[in-house]
């Protein structure tokens, strides 16, 4: 009777433990399956491609998907623009922002409240309501096409961001030392740059991560920003990408370039997991 | 800034700003950024949505006060858009919340190989939405779409429907795609939650006898609501702004079947080039967005009894 009850406990336990498996192995598959869907597409040859129905692996592998992206369209461009926006966004929007971070954590000012307020308000304002008086603004101004044109707006719109990260750092970091190089005559400038800088080093990666993957991946302004092919981002050179007509898409072509466009950011997820997730997690918490 | 005018220290050798003076000039520049580039065009855009602004026939600029706000009212695609958000808001967010749930608890037990499958989980996040929505379009697709062809072989269904192409299963798709976009964020949000628990309240509410189903609803989910608040604003917000996924995917159709407001907005300023029709639209969704994030928040305001 005992051991009746005892082996029952047992296997309910293992049932358990496998349902857990089973809910682990659902977790993976369900997050990897459209990314790996489009990693196969692309190795696969064109015909094999446009199946009736689906061939779920290759029967052969090859990368001509991969080369056409780059000699059949400008992808090479879309990546450069891409690093290039995604760069200067994070440059600037953590220069800003962590001056910003510094003085609302360390000095004594008036009119601190709303500074903070509204900065970080912008973080709930949707992107649509920013859309047509910028569209007005770089038509007047005759910056279609000019990528610094969508460095602003990024910039703007992850500052929210920044500056909260960086602010609470920097109210972590103990004032002592600041006050010690103060005693030796530093000015603020200088201790920012000597000594508080250096100790943010994780912060500001954590923050610079975030701005870059949010950059790279941003595609309302970039769209409506920039009308010429050359110009354009990855995100909206992928979605711009066509056939000779409308229902002609190529598909292979896109899987390709889809596979490129997101591999460094699997890769980021993957190295610098625990940063995303403090940064992700500070921003939200308190937003 | 209202510091620039502070008195100076009484002593001081040469040049010296007081303390809320360098304030203000190391918030400057965030600050001209934020006024010029985010505050500016919102007035901007409440201006434009009261002018009837006509590019096609340049017949020129008009104020015409509330009359672009009379239109919406009885215009059948606004109120189309506006049912179409609020029902992607509503289904797509409670699932991603109850299987980012999912995600979180699993995750949050200890097992080999967690940190790479805690990675993978936010793998979706990380990626760019009008990407993946590209994807999601060729998983969809009617003749060799994977989709249609999975549920075939799984007897699910005879034949594969054109996703994309029926407007029921066309906000199917578009709801599927985004659940597995950014259910990645709420899995993160709520998995620091369970974190932040300390084990000692689990240890005491096993010593009281309670069982697990009782320590999740008694402990876990009081604690964890913050996270939560937190984790369904933000989604909220995002959803019901929906622009890069609708775009990519289905172009807001077929007959206008999952057009939301964000790409109401887009079609009505470069399609039909009304601009300020375009920006009353985008008016309705900043106070809609704002709204639905004070709702939300205020949840929280509320005390937390244990």
């Amino acid at each position: 009777m005992r051991h009746d009850s005892r082996s029952k406990n047992f296997i309910l336990r293992a049932l358990g433990r496998i349902g857990f498996y089973v809910l682990v192995i659902f977790i993976v598959c369900f997050c990897l399956a459209p990314f790996i869907w489009q990693v196969i597409t692309s190795l696969k040859p064109s015909e094999e491609v446009f199946a009736i129905p689906p061939r779920y692996l290759p029967s052969k592998l090859t990368i001509s998907s991969y080369v056409k992206i780059f000699t059949a369209r400008p992808f090479g461009r879309y990546i450069v623009n891409s690093i290039l926006v995604a760069s200067m966004t994070t440059l600037v929007c953590g220069a800003v922002g962590s001056l910003a971070a510094y003085a609302l954590a360390r000095f004594r000012m008036r009119a601190k409240g709303i500074i903070m307020g509204s900065v970080l308000g912008v973080a709930l304002f949707p992107a649509i309501i920013f859309l047509v008086p910028l569209y007005e603004i770089v038509r007047s101004l005759g910056l279609t096409n000019n990528l610094i044109t969508l460095v602003v707006p990024y910039v703007t719109l992850n500052l929210p961001f920044a500056t909260w990260v960086m602010t609470s750092f920097f109210g972590q970091v103990p004032e002592d030392i600041e006050d010690a190089a103060k005693v030796d005559g530093m000015g603020s400038l200088g201790i920012l740059a000597k000594i508080v800088l250096p100790l943010a080093a994780p912060a500001m990666a954590t923050m610079s991560i975030l701005v870059f993957i949010f950059a790279w991946n941003e595609f309302l302004f970039a769209l409506t920003f920039m009308t010429q092919d050359l110009s354009r981002t990855v995100p909206v050179g992928i979605a711009m990408l066509s056939g000779v007509t409308v229902y002609e898409v190529p598909w292979d072509q896109i899987s390709a370039a889809t596979v490129l466009t997101t591999l460094p950011l699997v890769a980021a997820v993957l190295i610098f997991q625990e940063r995303i997730v403090q940064g992700l997690t500070a921003g939200a918490l308190k937003g | 800034m209202g510091n620039a005018g502070a008195a100076p220290a009484p002593e001081r050798r040469g040049f010296r700003l007081t303390e809320g003076q360098r304030g203000a000039i190391f918030v400057a520049p965030a600050l001209l950024f934020i006024l010029l580039v985010a505050f500016y065009p919102i007035i901007r855009n409440f201006w434009l949505s009261f002018l009837n602004i006509d590019l096609v026939s340049m017949g020129g600029t008009k104020y015409i006060g509330f009359k672009n706000y009379f239109k919406l009212i009885r215009d059948l695609r606004f109120i189309q858009s506006f049912e179409n958000t609020i029902i992607f808001t509503a289904i797509s967010v409670p699932i991603e919340f109850l299987l980012g749930l999912v995600f979180a608890l699993t995750l949050n037990e200890s097992f080999p190989g967690r940190r790479l499958v805690r990675a993978v989980a936010i793998i979706p996040w990380a990626l760019p939405t009008a990407v993946m929505a590209m994807a999601w379009r060729w998983i969809f697709n009617d003749m060799y779409g994977v989709f249609g062809d999975i549920l075939v072989k799984l007897g699910a269904i005879e034949r594969s429907p054109a996703w994309l192409g029926e407007p029921g299963l066309a906000m199917f798709a578009a709801i599927f795609a985004d659940v597995w976009k950014t259910t990645p964020f709420i899995f993160i949000i709520l998995l620091a939650g369970l974190q932040s628990i300390p084990h000692e309240i689990y240890e005491a509410a096993s010593i009281d006898g309670a069982t697990s189903f009782r320590r999740f609803t008694r402990v876990t989910l009081p604690l964890l609501r913050p996270s939560i608040v937190s984790a369904l604003m933000f989604r909220s917000i995002q959803a019901f702004a929906v622009f890069d996924l609708m775009w990519v995917l289905t172009g807001g159709g077929p007959g206008g079947s999952t057009q939301t407001i964000s790409l109401l907005v887009y079609s009505t300023v470069f399609r039909y080039l009304d601009l300020g029709y375009g920006a009353a639209l985008a008016v309705v969704a900043f106070v809609c967005v704002l709204a639905l994030a004070g709702v939300i928040s205020w949840f929280n305001k509320e005390k937390v009894e244990y």
